[in-house]
């Protein structure tokens, strides 16, 4: 699953930045080429791919930085959905 | 707290309305499509929810939703006190609008045209009230924004200010009074520059990405101009473009054929998924 997640993310982000080499641990807010506006979109992809809304007290910029905290992300969701 | 018509469900109204009820007014938010005050309300939603994420204060969506009543009666807007309106900036359709208000609404009540070109005193010489009609260029995204342009009309009464600055007071808008004329001051000078920016990429002498970069690495403006076209809708800013050529009969204020294009195409930026760019829509 968060393999998958990963792999869908990083997809979605290097469709809109085709040009820009980044790895999964790196905080692509730092790399400067995302900006707040973008993160809205990453929210609504997130939700909508992976089937799931994200709780208020998710929604901070720490848990959007990376490929890999956002594939967290989307594993403690489906974890809870599940549990 | 006051009650407040917002007429127009676009980005701008959604904006307006999402500001206010966030600020405890009662909002009577019409627009003649059921789909738009549905998207409209999803978007504030969502809105409220990322406010916290995109370093403003946490907003409890539910609160806000709940102050809002989405309507496609312009009748429901019988008992507001103020009413914001902000259609297509379409001389047509803006004639008809106001006609519409004039006879719904109660005898004092407040007009407010959030206009991006369009002359306040001829907006407020469609109505029987021209004294309470006054113009407020809000900004986009509108919660974000900490000021607005205030144009009062040719006839706007010095209480018709007061009931709006004490409004836009209560939202945390700063009121820069500008007086009025086609485009006011922020779109006189914006339209164009976006309007040359994409005859830059018509003619080929550079992509969008390249304008944009330009601007923002050379100038250090936050977005370029063709990012911010997006951001307000393409089609917006061709009828601004079009309402100052009209207003002018200047052919310096003459529309770019690719905002035209773009405009038929559907591609009207961020509202739309694509625009200059692509991206992820609402749906």
């Amino acid at each position: 699953m968060s393999n998958d997640a990963r792999t869908e993310i990083r997809s979605f982000i290097t469709t809109k930045f085709p040009d820009v080499t980044f790895s999964d641990e790196e905080d692509i807010f730092a790399l400067g080429f995302v900006n707040s506006l973008f993160a809205m979109e990453l929210v609504m992809f997130i939700e909508k791919a992976f089937g799931t809304r994200i709780p208020n007290e998710e929604l901070h910029l720490g848990n959007f930085r990376s490929v890999e905290l956002m594939a967290d992300l989307v594993r403690r969701q489906s974890a809870a959905t599940v549990g | 707290m006051t009650n407040v018509g917002v007429v127009g469900a676009g980005v701008m109204g959604t904006g307006v309305a999402q500001d206010l009820a966030h600020h405890g007014h009662t909002v009577v938010l019409v627009d003649n499509n059921p789909d738009a005050l549905d998207e409209a309300l999803a978007r504030i939603e969502l809105e409220c929810r990322m406010s916290r994420m995109l370093g403003g204060p946490a907003i409890d969506a539910e609160a806000v939703l709940a102050l809002i009543t989405a309507t496609t009666s312009l009748e429901l807007l019988a008992e507001t006190e103020v009413v914001i309106e902000n259609i297509t900036e379409n001389w047509d359709l803006k004639s008809a609008l106001y006609a519409q208000l004039d006879v719904v609404c109660k005898a004092d009540t407040v007009f407010v045209a959030n206009t991006s070109a369009i002359p306040i005193t001829k907006l407020a010489a469609l109505t029987s009230r021209p004294d309470k009609v006054m113009g407020v260029h809000f900004m986009n995204p509108v919660p974000m924004k900490a000021a607005c342009e205030f144009i009062p009309g040719y006839h706007t009464s010095d209480q018709t200010k007061d009931v709006v600055r004490t409004l836009l007071d209560s939202i945390g808008k700063k009121s820069i009074p500008v007086n009025d004329a086609p485009g006011f001051v922020s779109n006189r000078v914006l339209m164009l520059t976006v309007n040359e920016a994409a005859f830059l990429v018509h003619e080929g002498v550079a992509d969008a990405k390249t304008v944009d970069e330009v601007f923002r690495s050379c100038f250090g403006h936050p977005m370029g101009p063709l990012e911010t076209a997006d951001l307000i809708g393409v089609d917006t800013i061709l009828h601004s473009v079009e309402v100052l050529y009209e207003q002018f009969n200047d052919s310096k204020y003459r529309p770019c054929p690719l905002l035209k294009k773009m405009t038929d195409a559907g591609l009207h930026g961020r509202k739309s998924g694509k625009g200059f760019y692509a991206y992820q829509s609402m749906g």
